[in-house]
């Protein structure tokens, strides 16, 4: 149960599964999982001399208690989705993308590179210019961890790891280097950030003065064609083909290694736009860096793949976990600035949500599956063995 | 005489009654916000513009909010938006990746004063104040000793990345340690990261291993280098917190960043309604940087007096050290 | 003169890139065996983390390192009971909850930290083992005899591992049910059992790599670690899941690290380069799976059946 797919000897396989929501004790398990976090998360505000119940009242409120507080969890979410979606592909293919760090650096950095070249074409050139560039930046750096497992067996999770690296060098490298802001050359200050991007890069808001900006449906967009790829397409078919039988996929004369390739290929892809949405869907329309690449993606490389398996690995059930996983990223950041706390607190609580979270499924499938632990059809046509018991 | 005192004093306790302006401005305390990348307590970055707050709360009452650990700029952002709308007096972005999002932020706000640092661009916005450290002073003053006491002729500096106030402050290192031994060897690692204290930790034996006896470095993760250079028994400079501490067998000395010098100007400048606009430094000059000796170290003699030395040049204006 | 100085830059790369791989080695010695068992841990970090800040805590308070270590490794057990307890009792996916207990540890050990030690305060490190004869030797004892005694543990354990997986019941039982958990459970093996034992060992051995590395470095920061955890896993792919396999990856790694800084402080790798030359182990530890994986064509066992667990 519950294993993970990695190449022989060993036998993982994550575990695909739909959530049924429909059931009222299947949203009410999780529920309790995460009111024992926080319960658990009290305790703590408690001993640092905080008030729970104010932080709490704070913490949701900020997240989904206003049309401003949906919004910054809207946007928060766009990456933590678009991430999503792009595991569910990659590991629908049985391919384990732990790369979507850098993934995301990539894409964003091409795509930033097309701003600063071509500062002066339209928004309505410029804006799929950018995302097609962080589509294809990040679909790159997939891709070559693609081919490294398809041709030379090298296993992804060493190769996407080691890329993520790679690419925050280079990151690094560019953003000190040729794409640094001349005008902290001319200061002297040196600080490693682009010069602000052109405005017509810049990506519509939606809401008058609110942040939720175009990325919002663009990421909606992109997980739903996920979706569409992986049910309603014949790529799609050979994808999860191969992730779930590859001798027999090889036998019916689908290329493992081309769809290997193709699997991370994607996943990077959406990672990338992730990328780029974050680039010029954020507040200072630049990119900058610290050093490291969760400055700038805030994890969702990592978080992306909390997302996409609490959903089942399913790109559509990714927008409502993506969603609450954005909104308990925004409210724990509301709740350290209300009961002023160190932030390790609010990363130590997210944890533990995301644990008891992830542990609660076993009493959910239990009640709604007394005994046997059965599958639940797809959204889709095809027959998905993929079950489990 | 008397009547017309008196009566002065009603007039005076009748105005100042009716128009509270007239009051100092201590009256009502300050909203203060800082965001910050790291943990309040790292002995370096954050901690030093906490410590600086906290200096000028022993003279003014100051309502004091952090948010540290925010690494991440976009939640920054939305901290600093938030404490804007709560209508904090001042909000603090105490990080140099914080400022383009700044730039966005404070013309929403035109009532809030922001101040940014480290960096020295206020964006022509009349909100924003930008401070900085001139760390290459410190770093020159230092070199300047470092280079004095190696008896092997080398020092070594263990740094993260080539930006922004690290690069001020080896580049100043290693002018100082040159204009005091022009034939010394000084070797700066970049390592890469800000972050990695166990590849800081081997730098600095990588250093100890090539020749040097001094060694220096900045930013956080630098507490590896100096457990290194403590187990290995050689000298260590350090710089934007008080790091004796740290190994007090081999600390020597350290810059300290008095950022109260200058949160005090912002203050007052603030008290006469001027919000920002203003750039903002903090130097061996103006005393917002001071060099910390450890007085458990023994010196040979006159390595101290060069500093001092340094110092007085610095001060003066006849000594350079590439800053501005 | 100088011919015996390029001797001994050479001789201090070496030990360095040995006491470089030593953490990623421990943490990837754990993760190799709960994996074996069939079981994957992305929490890995969060245990170091945990490890690390247990052992810094006990060493200020003790002042002896050998109790940090034991308070390093007791956290990982208790760690590793609890993941047992949810990935094989509650069957929670164990890609999520690895990465929840990482967030956890990443976010306890510092909370921790900042609450009960405050500023930083510097402990001892262990003190290079003299070793009789060996130490004193004049190139190889520099290199290879003058460590602390953790980096003997940590490279004892590896033929150590490899024993109890090859040539003990245990262990074949080990790599039974990680194989094929039916057929082992009908020869009568408790899959649930021996997990639980993998699972408890790997993390211990993973709050001992963080215990290590807190002591040798002397100091505790938050996030200590720096994502090694996660490097640890990505060395057990390397070396195929097999105790030398994942030493030689290590050994790549750190060696690597230190080349590429020994290249730097001798100005081979201009500053300019510096992000580039960092990206090195990264690189190289790619490059060498490369040459090597290709001759070791795994059976693209995706056919077997999946786990059944418990």
């Amino acid at each position: 149960m519950g294993s993970l797919v990695v190449p022989s000897p060993f036998l993982f396989r994550f575990q695909v599964k739909t959530i049924k929501t429909k059931s009222f004790v299947g949203l009410l398990i999780p529920l309790c999982a995460v009111l024992l976090a926080l319960a658990l998360g009290a305790v703590m505000l408690l001993s640092l001399g905080a008030n729970p119940i104010s932080g709490y009242a704070t913490m949701f409120g900020a997240a989904f208690g206003s049309v401003e507080g949906f919004s910054e969890t809207a946007v928060k979410s766009i990456p933590l989705l678009l991430v999503g979606a792009g595991i569910c592909i990659a590991f629908r293919a049985n391919v384990i993308n732990i790369g979507g760090e850098g993934q995301m650096v990539m894409g964003a950095l091409l795509s930033t590179s097309v701003a600063l070249t071509f500062p002066s074409v339209p928004s309505l050139l410029l804006i799929p210019m950018v995302l097609l560039a962080g589509a294809i930046g990040g679909a790159f750096w997939g891709a070559i961890a693609g081919a490294l497992k398809a041709y030379f067996n090298v296993s992804e999770i060493l190769s996407t790891i080691m890329l993520n690296i790679v690419a925050v060098q280079f990151m690094n490298f560019l953003l000190r280097g040729v794409m640094i802001d001349p005008g902290e050359v001319a200061r002297g200050t040196g600080i490693p950030q682009t010069m602000r991007l052109t405005e017509n890069a810049d990506l519509p808001i939606l809401l008058e003065g609110m942040r939720m900006h175009l990325g919002v449906p663009i990421a909606l967009f992109v997980a739903f064609g996920a979706y569409i790829l992986l049910w309603r397409t014949a790529m799609g078919f050979r994808l999860r083909s191969v992730g779930y039988n590859p001798h027999a996929s090889r036998y019916a004369g689908i290329s493992v290694p081309k769809n290997v390739t193709a699997a991370l290929a994607f996943s990077g892809a959406m990672a990338g736009i992730a990328g780029a949405i974050l680039v010029f869907g954020s507040e200072s329309h630049r990119m900058v860096t610290d050093g490291g690449s969760t400055g700038f993606t805030g994890s969702a490389g990592f978080n992306g793949i909390v997302v996409a398996l609490l959903a089942g690995l399913h790109p559509l059930w990714s927008i409502p976990s993506a969603l609450l996983f954005g909104g308990m990223l925004v409210g724990a950041n509301a709740l350290q600035r209300a009961a002023q706390v160190p932030s390790a607190l609010i990363i130590a609580l997210n944890g533990l949500i995301v644990v008891f979270v992830v542990s609660s499924e076993y009493f959910k499938q239990r009640s709604l599956y007394a005994g046997q632990v059965d599958l639940a059809d797809d959204e889709s046509t095809e027959t998905e063995g993929e079950d489990n018991e | 005489m008397k009547k017309f005192s008196l009566s002065l004093s009603a007039v005076m306790l009748t105005l100042l009654l009716l128009c509270p302006s007239l009051l100092p401005a201590s009256g009502k305390p300050l909203r203060v916000a800082i965001i910050a990348p790291s943990a309040q307590n790292d002995l370096a970055f954050t901690q030093s513009i906490v410590d600086g707050i906290k200096a000028i709360q022993k003279d003014r009452e100051i309502d004091l909010a952090i948010t540290d650990g925010t690494f991440v700029v976009e939640d920054a952002a939305a901290a600093i938006r938030d404490y804007a709308k709560k209508g904090y007096d001042l909000v603090i972005a105490h990080g140099s990746q914080y400022g383009g999002s700044l730039k966005e932020i404070a013309p929403d706000f035109p009532d809030i004063a922001f101040a940014w640092g480290t960096a020295a661009d206020t964006f022509g916005l009349p909100n924003v104040s930008s401070y900085e450290a001139a760390s290459d002073e410190g770093g020159y003053v230092m070199g300047v000793m470092a280079a004095a006491m190696s008896k092997k002729g080398g020092v070594g500096v263990v740094g993260p990345i080539e930006v922004g106030d690290a690069k001020l402050y080896v580049d100043g290192f290693v002018q100082g340690a040159k204009a005091q031994n022009s034939k010394i060897r000084a070797k700066v690692n970049y390592i890469g990261s800000f972050s990695d204290v166990a590849l800081a930790a081997e730098a600095a034996r990588a250093h100890i291993a090539a020749g040097a006896d001094v060694l220096t470095g900045t930013a956080q993760m630098v507490v590896g280098a100096i457990g290194a250079a403590r187990s290995k028994r050689v000298a260590w400079f350090g710089t934007q917190a008080n790091q004796t501490e740290l190994a007090p067998e081999i600390v020597v000395a350290s810059q300290v960043y008095k950022w109260e010098v200058i949160l005090k100007q912002i203050l007052a400048d603030m008290d006469n309604g001027v919000k920002g606009g203003k750039m903002y430094d903090i130097n061996l000059a103006n005393n917002g940087i001071v060099i910390k000796f450890n007085d458990a170290y023994k010196l040979a003699p006159g390595v101290k007096e060069a500093g001092m030395k340094a110092i007085a040049g610095i001060k003066d204006g006849s000594i350079k050290t590439g800053h501005k | 003169m100088s011919d015996s100085f390029a001797v001994m830059i050479v001789v201090a790369t070496i030990a360095s890139g040995i006491r470089l791989a030593t953490p990623f080695l421990l943490a990837s010695l754990g993760e190799a065996l709960g994996q074996r068992s069939g079981v994957l841990n992305l929490g890995v970090d969060g245990v170091m983390l945990l490890g690390a800040f247990g052992a810094y805590y006990t060493v200020l308070q003790t002042s002896n390192p050998y109790y940090g270590l034991l308070v390093g490794i007791s956290i990982g057990l208790l760690i590793g009971l609890f993941y047992g307890f949810i990935t094989l009792n509650l069957r929670a996916e164990q890609g999520v909850s690895g990465i929840g207990i990482y967030l956890f540890g990443l976010g306890m050990s510092d909370l921790f930290f900042q609450k009960f030690v405050g500023t930083p305060r510097p402990i001892l490190p262990f003190m290079p083992l003299d070793i009789p004869v060996l130490s004193g030797l004049p190139v190889v004892g520099e290199m290879l005899f003058q460590h602390s005694i953790i980096v003997y543990i940590a490279f004892g354990l590896v033929p150590l591992m490899s024993f109890v997986l090859h040539r003990t019941t245990y262990g074949l039982n080990i790599r039974a049910i990680g194989e094929n958990p039916e057929a082992a459970d009908s020869l009568g093996v408790s899959v649930m059992a021996t997990r639980y034992s993998a699972i408890i060992i790997g993390n211990g051995l993973a709050g001992l790599a963080g215990a290590a590395l807190a002591i040798e470095l002397g100091i505790f920061q938050q996030n200590l670690t720096n994502a090694m955890g996660f490097i640890a896993i990505a060395l057990v792919y390397f070396g195929a899941w097999s105790p030398k396999g994942v030493m030689i990856g290590s050994l790549v790694f750190g060696m690597v690290q230190s080349i590429v800084l020994q290249c730097k402080t001798f100005g081979v790798i201009p500053r300019s380069a510096s992000d580039l030359a960092a990206m090195a182990p990264a690189v190289i530890t790619i490059l060498a799976l490369v040459i090597v994986a290709k001759r070791f064509k795994q059976p693209s066992a995706l056919t077997k059946p999946y786990v059944r667990g418990g």
